[in-house]
């Protein structure tokens, strides 16, 4: 297999192309999701059409630098537009997020139609921009792709701590006299380019789904921005290299998709098996704590039953007990714990042990002076 | 113009005003979004509601289309209360991993949908016309305009046996619930009817552009009046007016007539966001300016009346002074000039302003605030 890699030159370009789009849209993605702004990325990916559209159109060029800018122009125009409905209309984000992107897109879809039918001109291949084609990638391609997302990422790590504390705690960024203003203009130039890098191979239907999805499923394994966004890089290398090969190698499989199914499995993944905040671990770590509060409760009532006895160590039937937990229920189940644990001995029915009786105390103690144990003794 | 000309037309129409009238919901509940996501993921409802009937035309299409609008919907809200992800990842999410399936799903077995990737996102009304619907051995127009017809007149028939709870849970959805108003039911029979819809204007423009005549013609409309009846009417006629002038563009460009009904949706937002009398940006501005001018005359009468009698009076009130004092440009001093002799509340004297009884008032009352 790796043979194969380094020999096949079409290969070797589309999974170095792809790693270069997973890299830059995981790692700039990550700030758009904590940022609430995931939607703004579909948005400007949409937009995108239309500026490659009239940049062919102006140009007559297919190269990608001249139909990359288009994109980038329009994208941008995009974001501004957004942001002028939103702040001098009372429409909601999310509805001008919806005018701009259906409206652009729109746009796009008539000029891509009008220019297809055009008489001369090489106009086929712009459409592969709707779902992006990776088998298409030359290396005039990731030349432009290297030379827009390298500096992209440089200027994220030279702006590391601006684009982080403006991410987290905006208003206190602008109290330590930092310009959130112009923070924003190049974290939103950054997701411009992010986006306009993946055109060619996810598409701008899908583009939004590579920066939102690598960060959110990075987002389950840390706490840590600077572990999230180098994850999300290699979630989305991982995904676009894997996808991009497949398409390429597998008959009627469009690129975009493929890898947007591999991403969402990642993600699906991340939010069920991430330790800490995963589905399953806060099933289990749930299910752990209601069982310790059940036993508890168990030798609660033992320490209250025994407290009304002359001989502490009273055995009590366990349907007393049963009775007592109504409501919690597992009564069987905490009184064997109990026993294993020392705290509760089974003599036909069931009896504290000297053990429980010091930790019945600790845990009343622990909950307060309201509690019943506390005030018998 | 020719038959097929106008039934197309009639078509866009009805998709149209189909689309505006759950869109004001959406618009209004602030969740535009969602309709995006829906139009996205009910392109897999399709595809497996086809693999099972084998019939494009077949009603289970629509039922299931519906069902995997709802499923969405659901899924983002699944995911949205792990509180794992903000709602805006999760839909981020959700949609374009259904879509990417359904899109997969149709690029493999093309061979065997009359469905294209170009049909998803451009939809055919071109060919809308060519599906006849024949009753009883007579052809009565279009598949589609029976269809599209059919999904208005429900829309029309929800929207106004539950209006109040609509409503009601739109605006104070906790005072819905107190009434027993049920928004979530509404919530989810709302969101059902956007899938009913969006399936059926599938057909027609294509799962983006969807959006467009969901989203836009309300938001134009919102852009206008406050009032929800004359929101939803107003849509209605925004809706209508994009459609035609959208096919007649199309026409002249010999390009998309779903593209163009959408790009028009967008030309008559951008009108309606300059223009839209008391709300547009070309009034907030006219406001802003005019709110200058009348802070600036303001100004004027105040320092005149704070001189008024003084040893530098004769210097302070001089014309080319103001320039000096206030940092006015000559263009804006003159025209503050020009505002403050046209309320007569200074004259000009030679080269001097000099402040008239109004002016002193106006003086006066600018200072006591």
């Amino acid at each position: 297999m790796g043979d194969f890699f380094l020999f096949d030159y079409t290969l070797r370009t589309v999974a170095l192309g792809s790693a270069i789009l997973g890299i830059v849209s995981g790692s700039l993605g990550a700030f758009a999701v904590l940022r609430k702004q995931s939607l703004l990325g579909d948005a400007i990916s949409h937009a995108a059409l239309p500026g490659i559209a009239i940049a062919f159109l102006l140009t007559g060029s297919k190269s990608p630098l001249v139909l990359l800018i288009g994109a980038g122009v329009a994208g941008w125009i995009a974001t501004t537009n957004v942001l002028i409905i939103v702040r001098n209309t009372r429409i909601k984000e999310d509805a001008a997020l919806g005018i701009v992107l259906s409206a652009f897109f729109g746009f796009g879809i008539v000029l891509l139609t009008f220019i297809q039918r055009l008489p001369d001109a090489n106009q086929s291949g712009l459409d592969k921009f709707l779902f992006g084609q990776a088998a298409t990638l030359l290396q005039e391609d990731i030349i432009v792709m290297a030379a827009l997302g390298i500096p992209a990422i440089l200027l994220m790590v030279l702006f590391w701590k601006e684009l982080k504390m403006s991410s987290f705690d905006a208003e206190f960024a602008a109290s330590l006299g930092f310009p959130i203003r112009t923070i924003e203009i190049i974290l939103t130039i950054l997701l411009v380019i992010a986006i306009v890098i993946g055109l060619q191979t996810v598409g701008v239907v899908l583009m939004s789904a590579m920066l939102v999805a690598p960060a959110a499923a990075a987002r389950q394994w840390t706490d840590r921005l600077g572990i999230m966004v180098f994850l999300a890089a290699l979630f989305g290398a991982f995904s676009g290299i894997t996808g991009a090969l497949l398409s390429s190698s597998i008959e009627r499989l469009p690129t975009g998709p493929t890898i947007v199914v591999i991403i969402s499995a990642i993600v699906l993944v991340s939010l069920l098996f991430a330790p800490n905040r995963g589905i399953i671990w806060t099933w289990l770590r749930q299910r752990t704590g209601r069982r310790h509060l059940r036993e508890q409760a168990v030798l609660e009532d033992l320490y209250i039953l025994s407290m009304q006895h002359e001989d502490p160590y009273h055995v009590h039937p366990r349907a007393v007990l049963r009775t007592m937990a109504i409501g919690h229920g597992g009564v069987d189940r905490s009184l064997e714990e109990l026993e294993a644990r020392g705290l509760a001995k089974r003599v036909v029915g069931w009896a504290i042990t000297p053990h429980g009786i010091e930790e019945a105390k600790k845990i009343a103690a622990s909950m307060g002076n309201s509690n019943t144990g506390e005030e018998q003794s | 113009m020719s038959q097929a000309q106008l039934e197309i037309q009639a078509i866009a129409v009805v998709v149209s005003v189909a689309c505006a009238l759950p869109g004001v919901f959406l618009v209004l509940r602030r969740m535009a979004m969602l309709s995006d996501a829906i139009s996205h993921a009910i392109l897999v409802g399709i595809v497996v509601a086809f693999f099972l009937t084998r019939d494009l035309g077949s009603p289970f299409l629509v039922l299931g289309a519906a069902l995997t609008g709802v499923l969405t919907v659901t899924l983002v809200e699944l995911i949205f209360k792990t509180r794992l992800l903000k709602e805006d990842a999760s839909i981020g999410i959700v949609f374009p991993l259904l879509f990417s399936i359904g899109v997969i799903l149709v690029s493999r077995f093309a061979s065997h949908i009359h469905l294209d990737t170009d049909a998803v996102l451009l939809g055919e009304l071109a060919f809308a016309t060519f599906d006849r619907f024949y009753l009883f051995g007579i052809d009565v127009g279009p598949k589609s305009l029976w269809i599209m017809s059919g999904i208005l007149f429900l829309n029309i028939v929800f929207i106004s046996l539950f209006f109040k709870e609509l409503k009601l849970s739109t605006f104070d959805s906790g005072l819905a619930a107190t009434l027993g108003l049920a928004p979530a039911t509404i919530h989810y029979s709302l969101m059902g009817l956007v899938s009913i819809t969006t399936v059926g204007a599938f057909d027609a423009v294509g799962s983006i552009l969807v959006v467009a005549l969901m989203i836009i013609p309300p938001a134009t409309a919102y852009l206008l009046t406050s009032r929800l009846s004359l929101l939803i009417g107003l849509s209605v006629g925004i809706g209508m007016a994009s459609a035609i002038s959208g096919y007649w563009v199309a026409h002249a460009l010999d390009a998309s007539i779903a593209g163009s009904m959408a790009t028009m949706t967008g030309i008559l937002f951008g009108l309606a966001l300059l223009f839209s009398p008391g709300r547009g940006l070309v009034s907030i501005a006219r406001r802003r300016a005019s709110q200058r001018i009348e802070f600036s005359v303001q100004m004027l009468t105040v320092h005149l009346s704070q001189h008024i009698g003084t040893p530098e009076e004769r210097e302070e009130t001089e014309l080319s002074h103001l320039q000096d004092h206030f940092r006015w440009t000559p263009a804006f001093s003159s025209k503050i000039i020009q505002s403050a002799t046209r309320k007569k509340v200074v004259r000009i004297l030679e080269d001097r302003l000099v402040l008239t009884s109004e002016g002193e008032t106006m003086a006066k009352t600018a200072m006591m605030r």
